[in-house]
């Protein structure tokens, strides 16, 4: 279904996605929030500038923009697909549980934090760019990748990453020596082993964005998990 | 203090706390090209849902050229009575050159409108005299002593060739009801408020003015107490115990009385953490020590995202930690920024490029020397 969003407000464009009840094309969109949320089938491909938290809550449908997203997409989302063709805003994927978002240039801060998973539930974020301050804060579960590409001098996170983490895994394309890091978590040049375990998520995002594969393996990536001799659990209290 | 006169009367700002989401967004010509203030008003479309309808406001730079010379007091009245008091109280130090009801437009969304007026006035060259002050000084105590000790009439703006324009209900009507397509100016800021720790009211709403500064403010400031106790010692009174008033007051006093620059003013509001001035080369280190070991009472802590805006330009700075959301974008002279990238499309479609400041880190914007 076609739906010109440019005279609608929030609730009125989530109401016609949820009665249209199958694919929706979103034409026009300027900053109305929740779109799709808890959606869990179906496709919605989106035409301007979806509001903040895009697809929060999201159940398994996929959400694809065709330019920038706002803040707090993927909120809490539970399963389904979120890709962005620009940047996202701030809090992307805050306490994702399940699920696989792709962002084709950069993250603002605080993506990823509270991410979690659960036996075979674990959720994904691919960034092609860089992200801000706070990446993964007290990441629990699920795998992070910042590629970094195209990045320059800049540097590819903020300050602050992975503070409080103390579950999954994170993927950063750059040296660990470029890193400030907590003491909780290590860090390691991943291994071709390491890196066969996101294959396909680098894969995926080659495919959704058109890049070349080999212009991202062409340089190496750190990994960062939790210290396990070194737990979070004990930062305050010894239990 | 001001005090509404109503018999039913609501409490007012500082008389009861409850328990902020605001929208914040600005356009400024670099070649000081001046424009309606239709623009500004749509970019606040898109963000309706970011503000609850109890306060809306907007500053306009530039929109006074014929009145360039003098202050432009704008001044909210309870009646008539408070209206002679406050201009019995002008009169002692100020020539007033013109003055005259701010032109509005009946609209049923904005209601209880109180006396809205403005003043075009130049200190008396003999008070100053005898005061041995500069007339900014001068002219930031009369608005102290006006919002302090008339009960009734507030002054919500006060600097030159420019004009804040704000009330209670959603920004859009706000614009509206003020005609602000009418005006012109070369920059323009604007506010939606979702007032959480203070109840609404017309001089409560956003922008806070004194002098040419002017705040636009998203978040809440843990530090307002703090902030407040240390700004009072230095002549300021916060007479609405809201946040923003508070931040208007110390731009005031680190740009204009302490003389430091925007960026400096940036460092001190938004001070690096200790660790991460710790990293910094020698240089650097040493002065973001200095403005944080001098001014510390003037940490602002909490979320916000504000737009200074000052004659000939403003700044745009977040939280250090960045607890709100801001964008910038740029096109041919003009700079946009906003809390929602929605805002920024909604004045200018055909934007590419738009940029994220990190936490601390103040974008300003010069207009060319001159031009405003």
């Amino acid at each position: 279904m076609l739906i010109d969003a440019s005279e609608l407000d929030f609730r009125t464009l989530n109401e016609r996605i949820r009665e249209a009840k199958g694919d929706c094309l979103i034409t026009g969109c300027l900053g109305q929030r929740f779109i799709g949320a808890g959606l869990s089938s179906g496709l919605i491909k989106i035409g301007g500038i979806p509001g903040n938290a895009l697809g929060a809550y999201l159940n398994g449908a996929e959400i694809i923009t065709e330019g920038d997203a706002q803040d707090a997409i993927g909120d809490t989302m539970n399963g389904g697909r979120i890709v962005v063709h620009g940047s996202a805003g701030d809090a992307v994927g805050y306490a994702m549980r399940g699920g696989d978002i792709y962002i084709r240039d950069s993250a603002g801060y605080r993506a990823g934090i509270h991410m979690k998973e659960y036996r075979d539930k674990v959720p994904v974020m691919v960034i092609g760019g860089c992200t801000g301050s706070f990446l993964g804060e007290y990441q629990a579960g699920g795998i992070i990748i910042v590629l970094g590409l195209n990045r320059g001098a800049k540097e590819i996170v903020g300050n602050f990453p992975c503070t409080g983490m103390h579950g999954g895994r994170m993927f950063l394309r750059c040296e660990p020596e470029e890193l400030r890091l907590p003491g909780q978590v290590v860090t390691k040049r991943a291994t071709e082993e390491d890196l066969a375990g996101i294959m396909p998520y680098l894969e995926e995002y080659c495919r959704l964005f058109d890049v070349e594969l080999d212009s991202i393996l062409g340089s190496g990536f750190t990994m960062i998990t939790p210290d396990s001799k070194n737990p979070y659990k004990q930062m305050y209290v010894g239990n | 203090m001001f005090k509404s006169n109503s018999t039913d009367r609501q409490l007012l700002e500082g008389e009861v706390r409850i328990p902020s989401g605001c929208a914040i967004s600005a356009a400024v010509s670099r070649d000081g090209r001046r424009f309606n203030g239709e623009g500004i008003i749509n970019s606040m479309l898109p963000m309706h849902d970011r503000s609850n309808g109890l306060g809306g406001g907007f500053a306009a730079y530039g929109i006074y050229p014929e009145y360039k010379e003098f202050y432009a007091l704008h001044i909210f009245f309870n009646d008539s009575m408070d209206r002679t008091a406050c201009e019995e109280v002008l009169k002692e130090g100020f020539e007033i050159v013109r003055a005259e009801n701010i032109p509005i437009r009946k609209i049923p969304e904005i209601t209880n409108v109180p006396l809205i007026w403005r003043y075009f006035v130049a200190p008396l060259a003999s008070v100053l005299a005898r005061l041995q002050i500069d007339e900014k000084e001068y002219v930031a105590r009369m608005v102290m002593k006006i919002n302090t000790k008339i009960d009734g009439a507030y002054v919500f703006s006060s600097g030159k060739n420019m004009g804040v324009f704000k009330a209670v209900g959603f920004p859009e009507d706000v614009g509206r009801f003020y005609r602000l397509e009418e005006y012109m100016g070369y920059m323009w800021t604007a506010h939606g408020r979702y007032p959480t720790n203070t109840p609404g009211w017309w001089g409560g709403a956003h922008p806070f003015a004194l002098l040419d500064y002017s705040i636009v403010h998203n978040g809440e400031i843990s530090s307002y107490d703090a902030n407040r106790r240390s700004i009072e010692m230095f002549g300021y009174k916060c007479t609405l115990q809201t946040d923003t008033e508070v931040i208007t007051y110390i731009a005031d006093y680190l740009l204009r009385k302490q003389g430091l620059n925007l960026k400096e003013t940036a460092s001190v509001i938004a001070a690096p953490f200790w660790s991460t001035i710790e990293s910094k080369p020698e240089e650097e280190k040493r002065k973001l020590s200095f403005l944080r070991t001098v001014y510390p009472s003037l940490l602002i802590t909490g979320p916000f995202s504000i737009i200074l805006g000052f004659e000939g330009g403003l700044m745009a700075l977040n939280d250090r930690l960045k607890l709100r959301s801001m964008v910038t974008a740029e096109k041919d002279d003009m700079v946009y920024i906003a809390s929602e990238e929605a805002a920024i499309r909604a004045m200018e479609p055909d934007i590419k490029g738009i940029y994220a400041p990190s936490g601390g880190e103040p974008v300003i914007v010069k207009v060319k020397d001159g031009a405003y």
